[in-house]
């Protein structure tokens, strides 16, 4: 059963990927495998077009959608990379697609159109990186107060804040 | 004087002051309101549970309305979301009160050294006891509890006039680390300058 699962997969993800490039032709797909994942990396410009396709070939569930920032990380020319974690529910094959994004333009279309559940996530990465999703039907922060300033995952926002935790009145307890 | 009266009144009638009298009232008979956000709210559950039974000091009642309360327990991290919750929630609860900070987040933030975490509940609220620990033993919180009775009984008034006396903050005033990443960003120096280091 062991040798059967490892036979099939490799065979699946081909076939997945011939799917790709038929669908999105002229898009340049990047194709790496780390461990027996499978990764993509698709241009930027092509988000919405790249997302359906990905959903057209089976890739029915966005499990996961975030973002790193890999500012001061070796030698990469990107500032941001915003990663969609998918899922095919019926064969169990996983597809990581990333797709990377600079500043000052940090602007892409939402995920919401394709996968709904990609509500919460791009509000998340909102609170945390500061991307927005144009199209998001509630977009507002969603972990940190509405009136939070800053973007706390970005690498160049110091860990311990800009004295966001101290800024309360104090309560004596005289007045109390 | 005192000893003259008492014995000649005998077994039958005590003489106390009225303040003694309110605080032993009130020492006895605490009324806990469990804040509880984070793991030291499993050993708070587990010291009004039977194997150690906080009932047997007299402030079993834990009631989940600050109204009813009179002895605020935090137990736990608090985030910058939740203190205006906590503050809240404090001057809801009716005089005289009482507050315990429990567990190293509630007193100092513990590990959570972090942009949203407050670095200790009283810096903005006033506490009474601390109780150190990660999260601490059902007997250290008894012992505070013990602890805080002593002190509602040694100092405490009927009118509870000691408390209209703490007017000032009674938070720790130690050089504000945040003040210092400002200065430092103000001269200019940036992440990848070898200078700058945030923690220290």
């Amino acid at each position: 059963m062991a040798n059967e699962t490892t036979d099939s997969k490799p065979s699946e993800i081909e076939t997945v990927k011939s799917r790709l490039v038929e669908l999105l032709p002229g898009v340049g797909l990047e194709w790496s495998e780390f461990r027996g994942q499978t990764r993509v990396v698709f241009a930027s410009g092509e988000l919405l077009r790249c997302l359906n396709a990905f959903k057209a070939a089976g890739f029915d569930q966005l499990t996961d959608l975030t973002a790193v920032d890999l500012l001061e990380y070796g030698n990469v020319d990107d500032r941001f990379e915003v990663v969609y974690c998918l899922l095919n529910v019926d064969s169990g094959l996983r597809l990581i697609a990333k797709m990377h994004l600079n500043e000052p333009d940090l602007t892409i279309p939402s995920a919401t159109s394709v996968w709904f559940g990609a509500d919460w996530l791009e509000r998340e990465v909102y609170d945390m990186y500061g991307i927005v999703f144009a199209g998001h039907p509630n977009f507002k922060r969603l972990l940190l107060p509405d009136d939070f300033q800053s973007f706390p995952l970005r690498k160049d926002y110091p860990v311990k804040g800009r004295g966001e935790r101290h800024n309360f009145p104090i309560v004596t307890r005289a007045e109390s | 004087m005192a000893t003259q009266i008492n014995k000649q009144l005998g077994d039958n009638i005590f003489l106390t002051t009225l303040d003694a009298a309110a605080s032993w009232g009130r020492a006895n008979s605490l009324w806990p309101m469990p804040f509880a956000t984070a793991c030291c709210g499993i050993e708070l559950m587990s010291t009004a549970a039977s194997k150690h039974d906080l009932s047997r000091f007299g402030s079993e009642v834990m009631r989940f309305s600050p109204r009813q309360c009179d002895l605020m327990i935090v137990a736990g991290r608090v985030v910058m979301k939740m203190l205006p919750v906590l503050q809240r929630i404090w001057l809801q609860m009716p005089e005289p009160k009482w507050c315990i900070s429990m567990g190293a987040c509630a007193c100092t933030g513990g590990v959570f050294d972090t942009y949203a975490v407050v670095q200790g509940i009283d810096r903005f609220m006033p506490v009474d006891v601390y109780v150190p620990g990660c999260p601490p033993r059902p007997e250290q919180l008894i012992r505070s509890i013990l602890d805080l009775q002593d002190k509602i009984k040694s100092g405490g008034t009927v009118n509870a006039r000691e408390f209209k006396l703490r007017i000032l903050p009674e938070g720790p005033s130690r050089f504000d680390e945040d003040e210092l990443i400002r200065i430092r960003e103000r001269n200019g120096f940036k992440l990848d300058d070898q200078k700058y280091d945030p923690v220290h």
